[in-house]
């Protein structure tokens, strides 16, 4: 049976989307599910340094597109969980040289080969956002507790409904619980409701996700990372598991002021 | 209620009412496809056209969007000047 396509999208940049991808998939992968995760940010590639595998690229989709290698050599294969694989975006090539039929093309393949194929989308609703989208059997649509942020994230659901999408999900990313204690920040709850769709996850904002990017090492392989935590929690949903959302803790005083724990 | 409503005054709203409702309102534009002032040339456009039959009172008629999860609404108020008051003129 062909593995789930599910991509990450958000409409507004900087939200988040990356980051997401690169624990979701890592976290899949940690269960023991088949991952490929796919950078589709041509021009802008991210996903390769976020999961540490930046040194080990040697071919791209847009030369699997152009037909100058095979599947298998666009592939990178990731160390530490060798049932993880990306394939990288170009960095030095457009968006415009993707068409939506070889991204589809692309990520049924992919789909043959793994459990689950993650789709790191572009920032926007264009070009980008279409061919990210075209094969998902799933879309997970990322935003922050920001009003710019929720109304783009409605834009690309409203989007998404046209296009016949169902079961598209929302994560609600830099939730800073003591914000919202003090009524300066949107309750995840109001967030949900405003965009009407389902919830999967709820990630707060945390220091340990610079640190994690710095080494290319997603937050979700640290145990004691409270983002790691809540991404866990949405690959164990992913898998069909009803996980209860429990509520936020506020970082203590010194990891807000410094970062630790 | 929350120990920091205790230390607000109630008549201002927390940021968090604050960008609630802004964006409940600008959705509402956005999903209908309809600037605020694309909905304010529509309201004074109805108001003319009833205003042929009706004798409407113009300063108090309200044009907005009522959203529930499924669907979204144009809701007119549209009051009129009491017969009452016209017999005086
Ligand atoms: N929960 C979080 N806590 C702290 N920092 C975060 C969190 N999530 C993301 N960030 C930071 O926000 C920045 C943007 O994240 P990311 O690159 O994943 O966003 P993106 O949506 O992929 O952006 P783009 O639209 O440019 O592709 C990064 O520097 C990342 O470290
Ligand atoms: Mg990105």
């Amino acid at each position: 049976m062909a593995g789930k396509i599910i991509t990450i999208t958000s409409g507004k940049g900087g939200v988040g989307k990356t980051t997401t991808t690169a624990n979701l998939s890592m976290g899949l992968a940690i269960l023991g599910a088949r991952v490929i995760c796919i950078d589709a940010d041509i021009g802008l590639r991210n996903l390769d340094m976020m999961l540490g595998l930046e040194n080990r690229i040697v071919y791209d989709l847009v030369n699997l597109i152009e037909g100058r290698c095979r599947f298998r050599q666009a592939l990178i294969r990731d160390k530490r969980f060798p049932e993880l694989h990306l394939m990288p975006a170009a960095q030095t090539r457009d968006k415009k040289d993707i068409r939506e039929e070889d991204m589809e093309r692309i990520a049924r393949q992919a789909a043959e080969m793994a459990d689950y194929v993650l789709i790191d989308s572009p920032a926007g609703i264009e070009h980008g956002f279409r061919y990210s989208t075209v094969a998902a059997d799933q879309v997970l649509i990322v935003t922050n507790p920001e009003v710019t942020a929720v109304r783009d994230a409605d834009r690309v659901i409203g989007l998404l409904e046209a296009e016949g999408h169902k079961n598209s999900k929302l994560i609600i990313n830099r939730v800073k619980p003591e914000l919202v204690r003090r009524n300066e920040m949107m309750d995840t709850s109001a967030i949900v409701d405003i965009l009407a769709i389902d919830l999967i996850g709820i990630i707060p904002e945390d220091s340990d996700i610079l640190f994690a990017s710095n080494r290319g090492s997603p937050v979700v392989l640290d145990k004691n990372s409270a983002a790691g935590q809540a991404f866990r929690e949405v690959t164990y949903r992913l898998q069909g598991q009803d996980v209860p959302f429990t509520p936020l803790k506020e970082p203590s005083l010194l990891k807000k002021l410094f970062g630790l724990r | 209620m929350r120990i920091a409503d205790l230390f607000r005054r109630r008549s201002t709203p927390s940021g968090q009412d604050i960008a609630e409702q802004r964006l409940r309102l600008v959705l509402a534009h956005d999903r209908a496809n309809i600037s605020p002032g694309m909905l304010q040339i529509l309201k004074d456009e109805i108001i003319a056209v009833i205003s042929k039959h009706l004798d409407v009172d113009a300063d108090k008629v309200e044009v907005n969007f009522a959203e529930d999860q499924h669907e979204t609404r144009l809701m007119a108020d549209i009051p009129l000047q009491s017969t009452r008051n016209r017999s005086k003129n």
